[in-house]
């Protein structure tokens, strides 16, 4: 149950490390960027402008019991659940020790049973009725288990993400359905894509709760997933959360964004980037000081550079590999 | 021993799988208290109760997705698609998703769920209670699509398919629900998921099909060994991935291959079983391989002389047997 007395806003040590995992996925984000432009890694697809939804997120969920059905851009959500940084680049370089794939599968592509992250694919929302379905099981099994699961604001067309959340609906599963509304599919902005004011509006047409949250606010998405979190633990059923930032990058490293959106649109929505509205509250508190900043950063990159150089050297899956493990058989084991 | 029906066996596999491992679970449409709209899960929703026993929403998509995560989680989903007409929104979640995870994960996730769905035609079904759907699902790797021609395997084969660490396409024709009978075990047996099954020994014609046809294929056959003609069946039993060790040991045994189904013919699963003789039996055949197949129209119609034209019968078997016997 929800400790009363505790406060989010006051707890030092977890708002520094909220603020240093929000600060590694970043700068792991821009990492892969360079190496793209630079030729050595084929493809980038950005986490940055969600980190500070991806890890207030993270924070309000239960690291031992809950599972995590990840899209493509929380690279914030499986580094809090366990991936490493070395495993993150091994993805970008799709090497034989990816934990995701074993470098079968595009960067974004997540996945890592020992940490709960339900593997996913490229079709979008395919991954709501799955969490649906773990919910189902944890509920069989009597388990203290919630499923959480996000998706881009386009996704929310797709036939899987009514489908899936009507079925926890009706039968009241424990999971967080929780739409990073970055308010663009590509080129395709939030207008194009659904006629209602509000994401979370589509909630009532399922009998649930939905939640709208500014996702660049830290404490407000933490608010709303543990109190979605606690619903679901009490029976209560499946939450939509809605958090809206703004996807500061192009779509991938194939896109050109100049084509469909104004540089003075990026512009002023990077000067509201959560990243730095958090840092600037604990620097404010007194929780973080310049001569923190510098170590911080500091270690981030050299954790980031070993990781790098670690991929980078890391050898490929053998070519005699390609026809492992399309069954169970024992002999292809 | 009992006598049971192609569709009790379903019903018995189901009993005895649910009550073995309490992993097992059912989900589909109409599944509960209404046992199924075929009756395939009858009584289990009184026996194991409503959370084992799932009405779900009428969303396939949810249904396979649904399923796929349970089983990702470490259950034993055994998910109904009412009809195989209507598995057409639940394709990606089967395709995409299903048959891809244990490979796209590098066997770090697997997804062991049963899909069962009944296909096939001539109970007046028109087009979309009538369709062979099989050969959609023929050529994804990681995925295996089982179709039983008898009672006996119906019960052998399911309690395979839930079993399997892999997901499984079950097809049941529902035709053959309360048209076929035979005696069934009451004690638990399994039959093998990806061997193909002889039917019928013979030495003249080697008819090779799967489903309803094999039943049709034995009458024919019975007939025409009052004119002296021998013939051997072949029943694939899993029409993906194919057990070719058998499919290339009956066809050169005789030379002349038969192969039969319901579904249209071009892209069918006796193409494939076609280009596996050619490719292995060039020197063992003493006549073209032929198919009997339904006609390239996009499904069967509802009027009964239109029903009648399209479905596959043993005269059109016999026929083509004969014809081969005398090449």
């Amino acid at each position: 149950m929800v400790n009363q007395t505790y406060s989010l806003e006051t707890d030092k040590d977890t708002l520094v490390n909220m603020y240093r995992e929000m600060l590694l996925a970043r700068r792991i984000d821009e990492r892969m960027w360079l190496l793209n432009r630079s030729g050595n890694i084929p493809f980038v697809v950005s986490c940055q402008g969600q980190e500070v939804m991806q890890i207030a997120a993270s924070f309000a969920l239960n690291k031992e019991h809950d599972y995590i059905l990840p899209y493509y851009r929380d690279v914030g959500i499986v580094l809090h659940f366990g991936m490493t940084t070395r495993e993150i680049f091994l993805q970008a370089y799709a090497k034989a020790e990816d934990p995701n794939s074993g470098g079968r599968q595009m960067p974004g592509h997540f996945g890592q049973k020992k940490n709960k992250l339900v593997t996913g694919s490229s079709p979008v929302t395919t991954q709501v009725p799955h969490a649906t379905g773990f919910a189902l099981a944890a509920k069989m099994e009597n388990k203290p288990s919630v499923a959480f699961v996000t998706m881009g604001e386009g996704s929310t067309n797709q036939g899987d993400f009514h489908e899936g959340i009507n079925f926890a609906a009706v039968h009241k599963l424990p999971v967080i359905f929780m739409v990073e509304n970055n308010k663009y599919a590509i080129s395709v902005p939030y207008a194009k894509q659904v006629a209602c004011e509000n994401i979370s509006d589509r909630a009532i047409g399922y009998g649930i709760k939905g939640i709208k949250v500014d996702g660049n606010d830290a404490f407000a998405v933490y608010g709303a997933v543990k109190e979605a979190h606690n619903r679901a633990l009490n029976g209560e059923g499946p939450t939509l959360i809605e958090a809206v930032s703004y996807r500061l990058t192009p779509h991938s490293s194939d896109d050109d964004d100049s084509s469909y959106r104004s540089k003075d649109e990026v512009t002023s929505e990077k000067a509201k980037d959560g990243i730095e509205k958090f840092k600037n509250y604990l620097v404010d508190k007194g929780f973080l000081k310049d001569e923190d900043m510098e170590k911080l950063e500091a270690e981030l990159k050299k954790e980031i550079n070993d990781a790098t150089e670690y991929a980078e050297n890391a050898p490929y899956a053998d070519a005699s590999t390609l026809t492992n493990y399309v069954y169970g058989h024992k002999e292809e084991n | 021993m009992a006598v049971l029906t192609y569709i009790q066996a379903v019903n018995q596999a189901l009993h005895e799988e649910m009550e073995q491992n309490n992993k097992v679970f059912v989900l589909g449409e109409d599944v509960g208290p209404k046992g199924g709209v075929f009756l395939a899960t009858e009584g289990l929703y009184d026996k194991f109760g409503e959370s084992r026993v799932i009405d779900t929403p009428l969303a396939e998509s949810a249904i396979a997705g649904v399923g796929i995560g349970a089983a990702m989680y470490g259950m034993r989903p055994v998910a109904e698609m009412q009809f195989a007409d209507f598995i057409m929104p639940a394709v990606n979640q089967i395709i995409s998703e299903a048959a891809r995870i244990r490979y796209r994960s590098n066997n770090d996730w697997t997804c062991p769920i049963t899909i069962r769905a009944p296909y096939g035609g001539g109970i007046h079904g028109a087009l979309y209670h009538s369709q062979s759907i099989e050969a959609i699902f023929a050529n994804q790797p990681g995925l295996k699509v089982v179709m039983p021609s008898n009672p006996y395997d119906v019960k052998g084969l399911l309690k395979s398919a839930i079993r399997d660490e892999d997901p499984v396409l079950f097809l049941e024709h529902k035709r053959a629900y309360r048209l076929l009978k035979e005696e069934v075990p009451e004690e638990d047996y399994t039959v093998p998921i990806g061997k193909a099954d002889i039917k019928r020994t013979g030495d003249d014609v080697t008819v090779i099909t799967y489903g309803l046809c094999v039943h049709f294929a034995k009458q024919a056959a019975e007939k025409l060994e009052e004119e002296g003609i021998s013939t051997e069946i072949v029943d694939l039993r899993t029409v993906y991935p194919l057990d070719q060790e058998t499919i290339i040991q009956a066809a050169s045994k005789t030379g002349k291959v038969l192969l039969v189904t319901e579904d249209n013919k071009e892209g069918s699963i006796i193409g494939e079983v076609s280009a596996i003789i050619s490719e292995n039996c060039l020197f063992d055949l003493d006549a073209p391989v032929r198919r009997l197949a339904g006609p390239e129209v996009p499904a069967m119609p509802y009027a009964p002389p239109l029903e009648k034209e399209f479905m596959m019968n043993p005269d059109k078997i016999e026929n083509a047997i004969r014809e081969l016997a005398e090449f």
